[in-house]
């Protein structure tokens, strides 16, 4: 349930890229918060979190107040004041962009009242009554967590299955090293875990060692929360090569293991949205000289971030626009990239090849669904391999929820928070008209 | 060029800003330092019976962060002895000879007086300020304020002072009193030459909530203030145009009391003062202050067409009146501009929980309506809006002939409908 020591981890070695605040920088930052009314920042966080209020909070030092506040929006508020992309969320909707003066740094504030929560061993929820009802979460990433957190304190237990040796999912060993390392994401897991009664069953994959089938008979409702499958390839020769990765597997071994990069010079890395750019940043940052982005597309239609790729260019990362790789090849180890240009339609244009020396080679183009381990189950449908839920999280199939990266197709942390926790009160809810007799999914 | 150059009850000064009697002009080092950095005059800090201070002494109150918006002190007068300053002042006169030492006094009885203000003018003193408003110590010895307070003995003291005196008297007033003239008046018939308020104001500045004691706090005790500072501006400028615009006073001002900048400053000129006195901003910020005080002044004259301090002086005093006397047909509403508005909506939660309901959000849009039929002009949405010049209030053109409340006793004349009474 833990990782290892952080020294001996390949993510050790960054430094974070956003700087804490101390206490009288939060409190004049928090100063300068107009409290807006029917606030915009509040409407662009998935989770709602009543963010003039914390930050108000701040402004007067009554810290804990301020840490209530969020929490009880959104319990992975800790994680999420690193992770999230508060340029595009909350920071992205502040008023002073408007006014062409900086917009407060919500993430910072964020992190600077949560941290201090944790720092002091704050707890601010109980769980409720017993209720009787069992509820089964399979997976221990951020939307389980949320779900089976906000699933206590309505009283009823949680049995949490976890195929993996870690706790906390993607949040865990998915997110860059200079915005959280894997054991703060295990920390926060275990923090929200301290509320009681949630067991956590780890080294258990539904589907082989528990059916599906078990998991209905046994449970009063079941929230699924499994995120997405491995890293799709390009089907391209080469991929076999050593030194051939995907990158979220990459990126998952460079947080819990120490990767022997020494003989690394030149990476290359495919794909163009926020998982890559993630590997160029990581790669980059790591020392490895010579680091190059091919995507297939142009800059303006890249899913990625352009405050992560503006992040990327300064730290010296190369960018190969409108080329793909066609082969990769080397001796054993691949030594280098075949690529082709494309045109706007994405076609290769004949006579454009090229090549880039590499001994490192990331696939960032995606990862594969999980629809799979569902095709038994009726009622449960898939749209492009995400599960397919109203707006409470309910499947279709009765006691069935989901949400996370696995009904979301690979969002961010503070949706997966915001998804686990809608289909908690969506699941209580169902419990209560029960109880009181009525018949109601949502 | 606009001619900066003042004359308040005789004593001439080359701008109007002097460092008030306080810690920044507690030194002839210090003094020197200050008409080095701009400053036109120095009101010396008060000069009598020896004292011992206390520590600490100062305490900041902080408003949304910014600290220091108030200030207050429990500093009595000058702890140094009076050789000392009295050759202090020597000096410094004689290194700036057009540059006005004002000493301020405070000591008990005629003889003392007699005394303490043959010393003073020995030494060089341009004028003279009676310090008879200091609210904290000194007082409880019979002293300052305690004699502001007392519109007979501060004629009697004041009457002293010009008899003995052969530079011009100011008499410092307190504000801790209910109304202000009375006091001002007694130091006429006492024969001063002019008046500088207002002194500090008896308060506490904050209380230290983990130790139970008052803050500035001395050991386990503290005591009340003087309470000074930003915040205090709109205290000390209801005091001094009270003065000025009482047609039995008349006696030149020097107006002290939160002055930061120039813009503070030319609010006191409008208002009366023809000189004004500075210390907190000083004590935060330092001497050079001054400079944008003086250029500041300097250009806001050229852009009125102003070319000395005497045209500025009162200007605004006749727009001075009673609530009785204010035209109740004179209707403004509120407008938006929707150009600049940024939809933080701080002016819907101000006219929702603290004003009159009019001011409602819109579907579609984060630019709210005004609904100009029920607005009162309450100016509420203007003040919270933190776009400049986003809301304004617009005058509106209604049918009704002026008529204030004292109109409408005396001569029944008609009043518009009332708005926001929904």
């Amino acid at each position: 349930m833990t990782t290892p020591p952080l020294a001996t981890r390949t993510e050790s070695s960054f430094e974070d890229f956003k700087l804490p605040l101390m206490r009288d920088g939060a409190i004049a930052e928090a100063n300068r918060c107009l409290f807006c009314s029917d606030a915009p920042c509040i409407k662009a966080c998935p989770t709602a979190i009543d963010i003039p209020q914390f930050i108000r909070k701040i402004s007067t030092d009554n810290v804990h107040g301020s840490a209530k506040t969020i929490f009880e929006a959104n319990i992975l508020g800790m994680s999420c004041a690193r992770v999230c992309p508060v340029e595009v969320l909350c920071v992205g909707a502040c008023v002073y962009n408007d006014l062409h003066q900086p917009p407060i740094a919500i993430g910072k504030l964020q992190r600077y009242a949560t941290d201090i929560a944790y720092e002091r061993g704050w707890t601010f929820f109980e769980a409720g009554p017993s209720s009787g009802k069992r509820v089964a979460l399979i997976g221990a990433g951020p939307a389980s967590l949320a779900a089976a957190h906000e699933l206590r304190r309505f009283g009823h237990a949680c049995t949490i299955f976890e195929k993996r040796a870690t706790l906390g999912g993607l949040n865990t060993t998915g997110i860059a090293p200079y915005k959280m390392k894997a054991d703060r994401s295990v920390s926060e897991a275990e923090w929200i875990l301290s509320i009681g009664g949630i067991d956590v069953k780890m080294g258990v994959t539904i589907g082989q060692d528990v059916s599906l089938a078990q998991l209905e008979s046994e449970f009063d409702a079941v929230f699924i929360g499994v995120g997405l499958g491995i890293d799709s390839t390009l089907g391209i020769a080469g991929e076999t090569l050593m030194g051939v990765h995907g990158a979220v597997e990459w990126i998952e071994r460079m947080k819990l293991e120490a990767l022997d990069l020494s003989s690394i010079t030149r990476a290359v890395v495919i794909g163009g949205g926020n998982t890559a750019l993630d590997a160029v940043r990581e790669t980059r940052g790591l020392g490895i000289a010579n680091v190059t982005m091919l995507y297939r597309g142009r800059r303006d239609g890249m899913s990625g971030y352009a405050h992560e790729l503006e992040s990327a260019l300064m730290e010296g990362v190369s960018i190969e626009w409108q080329a793909t790789a066609t082969a990769l090849t080397g001796e054993g180890r691949v030594q280098r990239v075949s690529c082709v240009r494309l045109d706007q339609s994405k076609r290769p244009i004949a006579g454009s090849d090229f090549t880039i020396d590499a001994d490192l080679v990331l696939m960032a183009i995606g990862q594969s669904k999980l629809s799979a381990m569902f095709d038994d189950m009726h009622g449960i449908a898939f749209d492009h391999g995400r599960i397919r839920v109203n707006a409470n999280g309910f499947t279709g199939r009765k006691r069935w929820y989901a949400g996370g990266d696995c009904s979301n197709g690979g969002m961010e942390v503070v949706n997966g928070a915001a998804e686990g926790k809608r289909a908690a009160h969506a699941i209580h809810a169902c419990f209560e008209a029960e109880k009181s007799g009525a018949h109601t999914h949502a | 060029m606009p001619d900066l150059r003042t004359n308040t009850g005789g004593i001439q000064s080359p701008n109007p800003f002097w460092l008030a009697s306080a810690p920044p002009a507690n030194s002839g080092l210090q003094v020197q330092r200050a008409f080095e950095a701009g400053w036109g005059g120095a009101v010396w800090k008060t000069l009598g019976v020896t004292i011992q201070n206390v520590s600490s002494r100062f305490g900041a109150h902080t408003i949304r962060g910014v600290k220091g918006a108030g200030f207050t002190n429990i500093e009595l007068i000058t702890d140094r002895t009076l050789e000392i300053n009295l050759r202090e002042i020597a000096e410094t006169k004689r290194l700036f000879p057009k540059n006005p030492i004002i000493v301020s006094l405070m000591v008990e009885t005629e003889e003392d007086w007699r005394e303490i203000i043959k010393k003073s003018i020995d030494a060089g003193a341009d004028g003279l300020e009676l310090n008879f408003g200091c609210p904290h110590g000194m007082c409880e010895r019979g002293m300052g304020s305690a004699v502001g307070q007392e519109p007979t003995l501060n004629e009697r003291i004041t009457s002293w002072a010009v008899r003995y005196s052969t530079v011009p008297v100011l008499v410092k007033l307190t504000p801790n009193v209910s109304d202000i003239i009375p006091h001002g008046l007694a130091a006429k018939r006492g024969g001063a030459h002019g008046v500088s308020l207002i002194n500090t104001i008896k308060s506490i500045i904050a209380v230290d909530i983990d130790r139970f004691v008052l803050e500035p706090r001395v050991a386990l005790l503290s005591t009340n203030g003087g309470y000074c500072g930003a915040a205090v501006k709109p205290i000390a400028l209801h005091m001094v145009a009270s003065l000025a615009r009482e047609k039995r006073f008349g006696l030149p001002i020097s107006g002290i009391g939160g002055i930061c900048n120039w813009r503070d400053a030319v609010e006191f000129m409008l208002l009366g003062a023809s000189t004004v006195q500075v210390c907190t901003e000083v004590m935060l910020r330092g001497y050079g202050v001054v400079e944008d005080m003086i250029d500041g002044l300097e250009e806001y004259m050229r852009t009125h067409n102003f070319s000395t301090i005497d045209q500025l002086v009162g200007k605004a005093i006749p727009s001075f009146s009673e609530w009785g006397n204010l035209d109740l047909n004179y209707e403004t509403v509120a407008k938006i501009n929707a150009d600049t508005c940024i939809g933080c909506q701080l002016c819907v939660q101000a006219c929702h929980d603290g004003a009159h309901q009019c001011i409602h959000p819109e579907e579609g849009t984060r630019v709210p309506r005004i609904d100009e039929s029920e607005c009162v002009g309450c100016n509420l949405c203007e003040i919270v809006c933190p776009v400049p010049s986003c809301i304004e209030m617009v005058q509106v053109n209604n049918s009704h002939a002026p008529a204030s409340w004292n109109d409408f006793v005396t001569d029944g004349k008609k009043l518009r409908p009332k708005k926001g009474v929904h």
